[in-house]
């Protein structure tokens, strides 16, 4: 293993992030805090409590998830890609690296920053709304996981993306619709019943459920599907990561 | 000796057909510098590709150090370092952090002092605080020098080093590279300036189309080449050369108008003025004369047109 490259690619990425500072960090405390106010405050004092919790509590949960998924998926996709663009990507090839180390490195510098923006959304919406956390291990378990599952799911489009399109056509048409749909600003128990069954197709859904549950001890599905299926999802991105590292795929001629 | 690199069969077909190495050999000696030289398209970049791990070969095998690039790839690329032909940088870092992380990247810890001496020899020192995108072309170049040379490799791909750099940085460049020969690096520079594998190389390998069709020592090379032609035109015709100097390498033309003179340029004594005084005692009378000499350009040109 080589922990010098690990390292240096790692602290590479954070510093990235150091430089864009107003855009990695500030961009989306903004945009949750604009949420905090249009739907918690302004619409959701005319909201009944959803299962005992006020409607400004209820969707905290929902909208950490929101950027913690769209923010790993653009970290840890641009990440890769931009080398990739820029040309640089031959140093990483002619490096004594292999391709577990790439991943690591990348992702986890990935996952580390939407953590980090996760915490300050939690943090910044301590300020609009009284919360509760009853399972904080539980909590701390599910940002992690879904940080690092995104990540290496933004990485896998980083590496498949040729052009800035497609780096971009996942998140926008793909993820957010998933979550906004996900039961973010919801219950999914309020849809009409075709649409809760449908709901159920979103794995989105059992995401927000499990990590709201951490929250308020109740979610819309049981804690231990959300954390069946995020693990599934994690299988299923290490799964292709192996076999873009088997065959190459799209990174070597 | 055991050759720091050795190529053996190598091929390589890209997945839209083109066959950019045909059964590649060759043997790059420890602490030499080789020029690579070729036309545009000839398979130079692909060839170090291949050896760097930028590409994979389609058949044959290359060993570094020993090691092979595929199994070993490890121990085969902390020995190498490579400055690619592009100029692809980041923009937004310090020079300092990417020739660090470049240090880093290629397994070495931390050295501040080695960072700092290498800047210093590229003459980048006074600029490492600044961010990529504020230096100029040359300044970029003797950078991505910079970053290959950060983990102390023992051999340095240059691809073409030289183009586009105007004359004074080019100077420079050949004076950095025999700098570092002297600490033992071994040097593979491509180029499709004869001029710099003439100034340059220890040997030159010439590769077109794909394959090597010549590996030879310069001095070899240049001995072969380094001979030059004197040829006097008369005003009358001789019948045979005048006694007294049939010395070597004179010979009449059949119409007896024109002597032709061969020697050795880097003789020490040419005998090109002893020759034209002898003449003149002989009462031999010029009309003209002209020199010429077959160049490393001469020979290349004449293989690549060729294709041998």
């Amino acid at each position: 293993m080589n922990l010098y490259a690990i390292k240096a690619i790692y602290a590479f990425e954070m510093a990235r992030t150091g430089r864009t500072l107003m855009q990695s960090i500030l961009s989306p405390v903004i945009s949750t805090s604009l949420y905090f106010i249009v739907f918690g405050a302004a619409i959701g004092s005319r909201i009944e409590t959803i299962g005992g919790v006020s409607y400004g509590a209820f969707i905290v949960p929902g909208l950490i998830m929101l950027m913690l998924l769209t923010q790993s998926i653009s970290n840890a996709s641009f990440g890769i890609y931009f080398p990739k663009f820029t040309g640089t990507i031959y140093e990483l090839h002619s490096a004594p690296v292999s391709f577990i180390e790439v991943v690591i490195s990348y992702v986890g510098a990935a996952a580390t920053k939407s953590v980090i923006i996760g915490l300050i959304i939690l943090a910044t919406a301590a300020f609009f709304t009284p919360l509760r956390i009853e399972h904080p291990l539980l909590m701390v378990l599910f940002l992690l996981l879904t940080a690092v599952t995104f990540s290496l799911f933004g990485f896998i489009i980083g590496i498949w993306a040729d052009n800035f399109e497609k780096l971009q056509v996942i998140p926008l048409l793909v993820v957010t619709p998933l979550t906004f749909l996900g039961g973010a600003f919801y219950s999914i128990d309020m849809l009409p019943e075709f649409w809760r069954n449908l709901s159920l197709a979103n794995p989105v859904v059992y995401l927000i459920s499990g990590f709201r549950y951490s929250f308020y001890g109740a979610g819309d599905v049981h804690i231990l599907v959300s954390l069946g299926m995020v693990a599934a999802f994690l299988a299923a991105c290490l799964f292709t990561v192996w076999l873009i590292f088997r065959t190459g795929w799209r990174l070597k001629t | 000796m055991q050759p720091i690199i050795e190529i053996r069969n190598l091929s390589k077909t890209y997945a839209g057909g083109f066959q950019a190495l045909k059964d590649v050999n060759l043997e790059i000696r420890e602490g030499e510098i080789l020029a690579l030289l070729g036309p545009n398209g000839a398979g130079k970049t692909t060839l170090i590709s291949i050896v760097c791990g930028i590409v994979n070969a389609t058949a044959g095998s290359v060993t570094v150090g020993g090691h092979d690039i595929v199994r070993d790839f490890r121990k085969t690329r902390a020995l190498i370092g490579l400055v690619p032909q592009e100029l692809t940088t980041d923009a937004f870092e310090t020079v300092w952090d990417t020739v660090s992380f470049s240090r880093g990247l290629f397994g070495k810890p931390k050295n501040p002092a080695h960072v700092e001496q290498v800047l210093k020899s590229l003459t980048l020192w006074d600029k490492r605080k600044q961010k990529i995108m504020t230096l100029s072309g040359g300044m970029k170049r003797r950078l991505m020098i910079a970053k290959a040379l950060s983990h102390e490799p023992r051999i340095l791909f240059l691809d073409e080093p030289t183009a586009g750099v105007d004359v004074e940085l080019r100077r420079e460049m050949w004076e950095l590279v025999r700098e570092l020969r002297k600490t033992g690096v071994t040097i593979i520079l491509t180029t499709h300036y004869i001029e710099e594998a003439e100034e340059m190389a220890d040997r030159v390998a010439v590769i077109n189309k794909g394959e090597i069709i010549l590996v030879e020592d310069k001095a070899e090379l240049m001995r072969k080449l380094g001979k030059k032609r004197l040829t006097l035109h008369l005003q009358e015709p001789l019948k045979k050369i005048p006694k007294g100097l049939s010395g070597n390498g004179l010979a009449l033309s059949e119409d007896g108008f024109e002597l032709t003179y061969e020697y050795d340029t880097r003789a020490e004594r040419i005998g090109v003025t002893q020759l034209l005084a002898d003449l003149n005692a002989a009462g031999v009378r010029l009309k003209d004369l002209g020199t010429e000499q077959s160049s490393l350009e001469d020979i290349f040109v004449d293989l690549v047109r060729n294709g041998r």
